[in-house]
């Protein structure tokens, strides 16, 4: 099928930047999600604020736009609320990481059925360029215009520790990589965690001087490798892709349909 | 019938809230009448001091706390020097005997029972304290029934605690009895 | 069934009205005074089908209750006023996403963490203005335990009509306080359901536009009809818009939409107002005190009566102005520095006459302070 009948075409040329890989991120999750075949009435997006959450507006789901960090915490009402539906939830890095921080953790936690999607591009891009949890040292930003003295998160790290069950990352680069994880992902029973490293030529790029976006898809190229692979182990620094945690534990609204059964008998 | 206004005082975790709560229900729901709990209480669930109201009446409750209040229990010497100046003149206060040394310069009707010791020495443990005091208060003062007293705690615990607190209900009745006043 | 008849605390009273107004989801986190509403609820939902959670925090609470509300559960969350702060970010989505549900705030002494455990009505600005922007809210209080019972289930009735939150304005008091409750049986109280569309499948549904009565049919998530959700400014189908003419028009319409409503919404009692020279104005606990002054002066043969409002937003003030339009002075009590009578003062016929009888010490106002102003003001000494 094609995927043309899960887009809201009228909406299209997107707003996103040309050279933005959040389009391709978009559009390796379309192919996912008509490759899973899931029922389109089913399907269900909730974003929160920011470039990467107006991904949701173009989606033919049931589509929530919300706060800035909150996208999961929406998310978690409505899968408890009916566990029936399919949630996807595409955040930013400073989405996610930042002022969502708190949600994310809890929601890996807590291992309620959804796909997060943590759109990184080491940026806040809708504002104009600042420096997000996930940029790192020695980052230029317009709110380190000499250079950023912030640790970053590690994503996959974090999630893991917090106890997500399933967690992988790729690349914007990486287009079919992307589309298998989130099938992966939406295949998982609990919280997936897959993030996408993506370039922002506006300002990431362009204020630190890493060209366009062709040779920012070329460093994710040149400078990633999956897990397990030859080129891993003979270069330890690269970034690994791939899939880090896929373990089963508990699921939360199964889990809560115990309660329920308790609650009858007592 | 006559107005209740109790104030019950202790410290966190001897139960006062709950003999309160009990008291005040089985009024509600037992004997037909109005009545009002509330409480004020520190941020200890522990030891702090702990205070709970209760009106019972046969007209609306308006203004729902005691102010003065004409029976006091108290069973800590904290609770007793915070609350005894608040008895109305001609009072009851009904206090543990051997956890409280109350000023004999208020014009109250004081009631002694050494009420934590008699429940130590039946059951070993000082948890049924709040039901024996409550026994003791109802026989005291008669602003409930017994029975009703009864069936709140029959209603309200599970089946395992029924003869425990019965029978610090009852132990609570038979101390106080000696120094109810016949007029 | 019948009626049932129990001895609850107002925190209890709240949870069975809203069990009975159809309450199947809830999203809260810790907090004195309103805790017991989250620990009842965690025993009732799942005992009804309904789910309960504790979230990470006020925020995810009020983030979740929207979440569940647009599946199509009645929702609600319960808080104080600390918890109250956070969640307004949520609150104002919900307003402007227009997604009927309950808030619940039982209110202590402020500002900061302020008196945790002790009362106050000081939230009642932050009721009306606690989220940014033009908006309007319903809010409403209680000053009994049975009427926080049938408050409570016309909170719930009034967020579904008007597709919007409702604030229940409890207070410390009010939710420790135990008294008897008599629950009716169902069906006695009215109870609204959700407004579904009848849009078919395949045919244009439009989320955000009012039908002639006003009303805002919904879909739920997961139904058949697939539109979107945003807190930006958006048009009829839910998608962001900064078209002047309807950024406009939704600004007027949630506005409006409650403010406009003020006689539908206004619900009150009152105690002899008739020949009233003097008319005392209060709301939730501190109500009480007033009706035991005016009670006992009125049967000294005093010209006393109270306005007891219960609608508390939209601010009833044709109502107000009506009912105290012979009055020689009007007293305002409450437990805060005079937030409502900063909105009874503009609006009655002689604003010169308004008085504050204001207590901001954690403790319940009593008769006897209220007695001892209104005694300075008439003249009579301290």
């Amino acid at each position: 099928m094609s995927i043309h009948r899960l887009i809201r075409q009228r909406f299209f040329p997107h707003l996103w930047c040309p050279g933005c890989g959040h389009g391709m991120i978009l559009n390796a999750l379309l192919h996912a999600v008509d490759e899973l075949g899931i029922e389109q009435s089913q399907l269900c997006m909730v974003s929160g604020i920011g470039c990467s959450a107006r991904i949701s507006g173009y989606v033919d789901f049931h589509s929530m736009h919300t706060l800035h960090g909150r996208a999961l915490a929406f998310a978690t009402g409505l899968k408890l609320a009916r566990p029936e539906l399919k949630v996807f939830v595409p955040m930013g890095d400073g989405d996610a990481m930042a002022i969502g921080g708190n949600h994310f953790i809890h929601a890996c936690r807590r291992n309620i059925d959804m796909v997060a999607i943590v759109m990184n591009n080491r940026i806040y891009g809708m504002t104009g360029g600042q420096y997000s949890p996930l940029s790192g040292r020695g980052i230029v930003a317009t709110t380190a215009p000499y250079h950023s003295i912030d640790r970053d998160f590690d994503t996959v790290r974090l999630a893991t520790g917090a106890g997500a069950t399933f967690v992988a990352r790729t690349t914007a680069f990486h287009v079919r990589e992307i589309s298998s994880l989130i099938k992966k992902a939406y295949e998982h029973k609990g919280f997936a965690v897959v993030e996408v490293l993506t370039q922002c030529p506006t300002y990431f790029g362009r204020k630190n001087k890493l060209g366009g976006p062709v040779q920012m898809l070329e460093w994710y190229r040149d400078n990633t490798a999956p897990l397990g692979s030859k080129k891993l182990a003979e270069n330890p620094d690269l970034i690994p892709r791939g899939v880090f945690v896929d373990e089963e534990a508990p699921e939360y609204c199964s889990e809560y349909d115990s309660v329920i059964a308790r609650a009858h008998k007592e | 019938m006559e107005k209740f206004r109790f104030l019950l005082s202790g410290s966190g975790g001897q139960g006062v809230i709950t003999m309160a709560i009990l008291l005040a229900e089985a009024a509600v729901l037992y004997e037909g009448r109005v009545a009002v709990q509330s409480q004020s209480y520190g941020p200890e669930a522990r030891g702090g001091a702990t205070r709970s109201d209760v009106i019972i009446a046969d007209e609306p409750i308006l203004f729902p706390k005691v102010s003065q209040p004409n029976v006091l229990v108290t069973l800590t010497n904290e609770a007793a020097g915070k609350y005894m100046p608040l008895i109305r003149p001609g009072g009851m206060c009904l206090y543990d005997s051997d956890l409280v040394q109350p000023s004999r310069r208020i014009d109250a009707i004081l009631k002694g029972i050494p009420m934590h010791r008699a429940v130590m020495e039946k059951f070993g443990k000082s948890q049924a304290l709040n039901i024996c005091v409550l026994g003791a208060l109802v026989t005291l003062t008669g602003a409930v029934h017994m029975e009703a007293i009864e069936k709140v705690l029959a209603a309200r615990f599970k089946p395992a605690f029924h003869a425990a607190n019965s029978a610090a209900l009852a132990l609570g009745a038979e101390l106080a009895r000696p120094l109810v006043e016949h007029s | 069934m019948s009626s049932q008849i129990c001895f609850v605390q107002g925190n209890e009273a709240c949870v069975r009205g809203a069990l009975y107004a159809g309450v199947r989801f809830f999203a809260g986190y810790p907090i004195t005074p309103s805790t017991e509403i989250a620990e009842h609820l965690a025993e009732q939902l799942p005992r009804v089908g309904g789910k309960f959670v504790q979230m990470e925090d006020e925020i995810a609470s009020m983030c979740a209750v929207c979440g569940a509300s647009l599946a199509g559960f009645k929702a609600m969350t319960a808080t104080s006023g600390p918890g109250f702060s956070l969640k307004q970010e949520a609150l104002g989505y919900a307003i402007m996403a227009e997604i009927p549900c309950v808030v619940v705030d039982v209110q202590r002494g402020g500002p900061s963490t302020g008196l945790p455990t002790e009362c106050s009505q000081g939230d009642l600005m932050q009721a009306r203005w606690g989220a940014h922007g033009d908006h309007s809210i319903i809010a409403l209080t209680a000053s009994s335990i049975q009427d926080v019972f049938s408050t409570t289930v016309e909170a719930f009735n009034m967020a579904e009509t008007y597709r919007t939150p409702v604030i229940l304005l409890f207070d410390e008091v009010i939710g420790h306080m135990r008294e008897k409750l008599e629950i009716p049986e169902q069906g006695v109280l009215p109870v609204v359901e959700r407004l579904h569309t009848e849009v078919r499948a395949g045919v244009n549904y439009h989320p955000y536009l009012p039908r002639e009565d006003g009303r805002l049919p919904m879909s739920d998530f997961g139904g058949v009809h697939r539109y979107n959700v945003t807190g930006l400014h958006h048009d009829i189908w839910g998608f962001p818009t900064q078209n002047a003419d309807q950024v406009s028009k939704l600004n007027y319409h949630l506005y409006d939409k409650i403010e406009n409503r003020e006689h539908l919404l206004a619900r009150w009692k009152e105690y002899y107002l008739d020949d009233a020279e003097q008319v005392i104005i209060s709301y939730g606990s501190s109500a009480r005190s007033c009706r035991q002054l005016v009670e006992n002066r009125h049967h000294k043969g005093d010209r006393i009566g109270l306005l007891e409002l219960q609608t508390l937003w939209p601010f009833p003030a044709k109502l107000v102005r009506e009912k105290t339009a012979r009055a020689k002075s009007i007293f305002v009590v409450e437990m805060n520095m005079g937030q409502l009578a900063a909105q009874v003062k503009p609006i009655v016929v002689n604003p010169d006459r308004v008085f504050r009888v204001n207590r901001v010490d954690g403790q319940l106002i009593t008769p006897t302070d209220i007695g001892q102003v209104m005694r300075v003001i008439e003249g009579r000494g301290f």
